[in-house]
Order: structure tokens, then sequence, then C-alpha cells
């Protein structure tokens, strides 16, 4: 993956991401028209698949709705960077597919429309720009799975159909 | 072999690993897996979605009408049918119908169908109940519990702990419910953000279960993943007569790692109301006294079992609720009802003019049994006071224990039992 970074501060939370009074659709591109709207009315002309989303602190705060994460993923956003995430949010970007990094210090060193490439699977980012590399934890594989098949739902279907559950009692 | 936490052991136990640490991701197996009536059908949809014939395991998936239940109106009914037809044709053991239901985070306990050592996810924010009996518990949304239903697992980032260390003995009218307020209050509403929120200390250690259930429910309002207590003799005694599955008992290691310590002596604590519109806007009841109120609640899965309808119970003997205040008594499950009735509770609340109601969540998220209208008050036993919470939206809910909910039925404004005569 690599693409521009959009730079954030902290504390974006889905009112932000993507306003309440747009959530009376559930489809991915009319959510994307509206991403970021209320802080950065730009976004969605500047964005461009592949490009990468950095952030401060407690990025996702606020609400469950998975609308925020959605919308992200529908812009192309490949990957959502940030120093910490929101609980909720880090959950269900996972549960819809949607690649997130923890890495503070690649923050600090990736300024808005720098070129970043992000390698998900060993957790490396690299500063194209500036020529700095960062790492974070990366997802064990199970996870990178669900991250890859699109989200918990099409994992979970594909694991059904090859048989790999362990059944209980009954 | 560094220490580990009892969060982190039982992690280890559902992911067949000697050790886990905070900050791994893991996929752990899960132990019972629960959703009511307005979560489970979503959950449900995509229980269908991913192909899934059969649940994992029809003695572990838990299915409870209690939140608009009696059926609130046609939609409920209709959410309730949906629930009951997949609990039937699933063959799920653990399904009560209207009658026998209670509300799951009191009736689960209380029939031993969480017991020490569980990994539990619900499609429930107060899922985080059940770690009063040293089990991991938390909520999650519905699609990922309707793939939980299919796969029997989920992944999970195995959280960091904070330990609350409570010391001294609590005064008259003073229990888990002021714990959890208090603290809440301490740290915020997310103070305790993404993380288990372990308490201990000699005070929870003279703690009957019920507050500890009390205590853990609201872990949540904190913005914890869970809240936990280690299993001890309190916890034995309770779980021995009731238990359906073999309890694994563990405790957090002396070297255990902790994010952050908290401790308090809270000998001299008072009776905590948290404000609206927070559960963390908790002041003690000496500053919030003589604010009036419309209407009182006792109930809820944070405090509407036998032990809170006493506490209430004690209050209102041979008293009467305020002639322009509403006061509710909802006992959580059935059994808790008919104890109430058997202790002579409920001649009492019939005496002092109460409405007594069967088991149901009901006003706690304003769905019915008790909605609040524009500029109303209310005192209630419950977890959240968010705007609108309870009904119009210009309407107010005051959170508080059940003797001072009691104690401002019957004096028309917030006030301590000790304040009445």
């Amino acid at each position: 993956m690599a693409g521009t970074a959009h730079k954030y501060g902290d504390n974006v939370d889905t009112d932000v991401i993507i306003p309440a009074r747009y959530l009376v659709t559930s489809d991915p591109d009319e959510l994307a028209a509206h991403c970021m709207e209320d802080i950065d009315p730009e976004f969605v002309r500047r964005v461009k698949p592949g490009d990468v989303l950095v952030a401060g602190k407690n990025f996702g705060c606020g609400s469950s709705r998975e609308h925020a994460p959605i919308a992200i993923k529908a812009c192309g956003i490949s990957c959502v960077i940030a120093k910490t995430f929101a609980r909720i949010f880090f959950r269900n970007a996972i549960n819809i597919g949607l690649p997130i990094l923890i890495a503070p210090e690649a923050v600090e060193g990736i300024e808005a429309g720098d070129q970043v490439s992000v390698d998900l699977a060993s957790g490396t980012i690299v500063n194209e720009t500036r020529g700095t590399r960062f790492s974070a934890a990366p997802f064990p594989e199970f996870m990178l799975e669900i991250i890859r098949a699109g989200g918990l739902v099409p994992y979970t279907r594909a694991r059904l159909a090859r048989g790999d559950v362990q059944r209980g009692g009954r | 072999m560094a220490g580990m936490t009892i969060t982190e052991k039982i992690f280890a136990a559902h992911c067949g690993r000697e050790e886990v640490h905070a900050g791994e991701f893991v996929r752990a197996s899960l132990d019972i897996v629960l959703a009511s009536d307005i979560t489970g059908p979503l959950a449900i949809e995509k229980f269908r979605e991913v192909g899934a014939q059969r649940v994992f395991d029809r003695s572990r998936v838990c299915l409870i009408p209690d939140h608009y239940t009696p059926n609130k109106d046609i939609k409920s009914a209709e959410q309730c049918r949906v629930l009951r037809e997949f609990a039937r044709e699933q063959e799920v053991e653990h399904y009560w119908e209207v009658g026998r239901v209670g509300i799951m985070h009191a009736l689960l306990p209380e029939q031993g169908v969480v017991v020490p050592g569980d990994l539990v996810i619900g499609a429930d924010s107060h899922t985080c109940t059940y770690g009063a009996l040293g089990a991991f518990s938390t909520g999650v949304g519905s699609t990922e519990l309707g793939c939980a239903m299919a796969t029997g697992d989920t992944w999970f980032m195995v959280p960091s702990t904070l330990r609350f260390v409570f010391h001294g003995e609590l005064r008259p009218y003073v229990g888990g419910k002021d714990l959890i307020l208090f603290t809440i209050g301490q740290i915020g509403v997310d103070g305790a953000l993404y993380k288990a929120m372990e308490f201990c200390g000699e005070t929870i250690r003279r703690l009957p279960m019920a507050d500890r259930l009390t205590m853990c429910n609201m872990a949540i309002e904190a913005g914890a993943k869970c809240g936990i207590i280690e299993p001890d003799d309190v916890t034995r005694a309770y779980v021995a007569p009731r238990a359906e599955r073999e309890p694994r008992y563990y405790t957090s290691d002396p070297d255990a790692q902790y994010e952050r310590t908290y401790e308090w002596d809270v000998s001299e604590l008072e009776p905590q109301v948290a404000f609206p519109h927070l559960p963390s806007n908790t002041k003690p009841i000496s500053e919030a006294r003589g604010v009036p109120i419309d209407q009182c609640v006792v109930g809820s899965c944070t405090n509407g079992r036998i032990e809170d309808l006493r506490a209430a119970a004690e209050v209102l003997r041979g008293r009467r609720v305020h002639p322009r205040v509403r006061a509710i008594i909802i006992p959580a499950t059935q059994e808790v009802y008919r104890q109430a009735l058997r202790e002579g509770l409920v001649d009492i609340f019939l005496d002092a003019g109460c409405a007594v109601s069967t088991p149901t969540c009901g006003p706690c998220l304003g769905g019915h049994m008790g909605v609040l209208a524009r500029g109303e008050r209310a005192i209630a036993t419950t977890n959240r006071n968010f705007v609108g919470r309870m009904g119009h939206p210009e309407s107010e809910v005051y959170l508080s224990n059940p003797a001072v909910a009691a104690a401002s039925a019957v004096a028309g404004e917030i006030a301590s039992p000790e304040d009445l005569d």
C-alpha cells in the first residue's frame, strides 16, 4: 500500500468522521462522499485510493457506529495510522476490514502530503518523502486474514465454508 | 514466566496458552454468548448472512427477552418473535419466556449460567457485570455476536488492568453502587478506556455478591473493557448452590503487571448521587439534597436484586411515597419477586404507594414502565443518565443506590434515609 498522507490531530471523533445527519444510509459510497466534512471539506476531493490517514490520540472516539470506519474505507483510504485508537472504533475497523496501525513515532514522523507506504503484514511504515522507516507491532496472521477478507462477516463465512470452527458439546 | 492478572489468566486458559499479556491479540473460545430482544434480531441476521446453520453450542448461547418486554408495542413484539423463533429453531437451552424471564445480568448469575473463570461476550454493554464472579465478560456489537454464535470464538486484544484498592469499613447506607459511582466520578467516563478494572482491597472482600455485581455492572460507564473481582469465599458460597458448570477460580499473581493503581480509604464515603447528564457527575448526598423529583425507580441490572429491594423496603416501611412522586419497583427476576413477596417487601411497597412491576429493563432505557415527560426528574438505581435516557430530552435522571432512591421518593426531593423521621 502507498499513497499520500492526510494528517489530523487528537480526538478525531465519529461525528467528525461522518456527521450524524448522514446516518440515514448505510451505503458506503454515500457515506464516503461526506467523510471528514465538518473539519476538512476538501478531504473528499483530495483523497485518492491508496492514501493513508494519519492521526493523533484517541482516533475514532465517540459513538460505536460502524459507519465511521465504513466511510473512511469507502474513500479509498488504505490504512489509518494513529497514536492511539478509541476502543470501539478499533474493533469496528478490524471487523469491517479497514487496516489500522498503532504507531506513535510514525505519526510524529509524517506530515500532510508525504508519500507513505505501509506493509500491514510486517507492520512497517515507510515515509518515502523523508526516507524514514517506522515499526508498528504487526497483527497475528488470523487477524490479517480478517482484514484481507474484508471484515468479520466474509471472514466468518469463509471459515464456516471450510469447516474451520470448533463445535461445542452438542 | 512473568506474573499475570486474573484477566490475563482467563485469556490464557481460553486460547490454550501458558501465558498471555496485555496488548497481545488472541483468538479465544467463548463459554457464554448472549443477546437480548433488541440486539438479538440483528445478530441473527448476521448469523444467517455468514451461512451458519447451527449455533456452535445450544447450551452456551443465551437469548433473553428482557428489554422491551412484556411486548412494549408491535415493533417490539416482532423483535421478540424473531428471538423466540430462532431460539426454538436452534433448540437454545437458555431462552426464557415472559413470565419466567428476568433482566439478563441478574438472571444469569442467579441461575448459575455464568460461572467463575468463564469468558463471556454479550450484545449488551452491561455484560461486564459477570466480572463480579471472577469471569472475563464484555459487551460487543450485534454483527460480532452473530458471527460468534456460529463459531464459538472471537478475537481480542488482551486489555491491561487498572487496579482499584478500597480500604475501610463502609458507613450505613453505603454499598457497591456508591463505590462504583465514586470511582467513575474520580476517573471520568473514559478513565478506564479499553482497560480491565480490577476491584480489590478489604472493603471489596467484605462486599456481598449483589454489591460486587453492581460495581462490575457499571465498569462500562468508565469506558472499561470489563470489571473484575478475584473470587474468594464469598464467591464460592454464592456459586456453590447454583453453578451449572464447573467453576474455575483464578487470582492475580503478586507480580502481575498493572498499568496503574488507585487506592482509596472509603470509610468516610457518603452515599453518592450522579447528577445529569453523565454517570461521572457525582456528588455526595450532603451536596445532593433538596432536588425535587417526580419519579423514583428501584430496579435494573444494576440494583434490582433482593438485597436492593430489602434496602428500599427498609426505608419505605411504615412511610408513604410523597404525593407528587411515582415510585416504581422492578424486581430483576421472578425469584427476586417471589422472595420479595415472601419477606413482606411487596406489602411494604404497596402500603407505601409504589407500583410493583414484573421483571423488565423498561424505564432504564426510556422504553416503557415509567418514561419521563418534559421537565420531569427521576432518581433511579439504574446505570446511565445521558440526555433523554429515561424519556423526554428535557427530562433529568439522577443515579443513586436503592436506599437513597427510596428516601427521595418519600421526601419528594433527593434525600438520605437519615433525613427521614
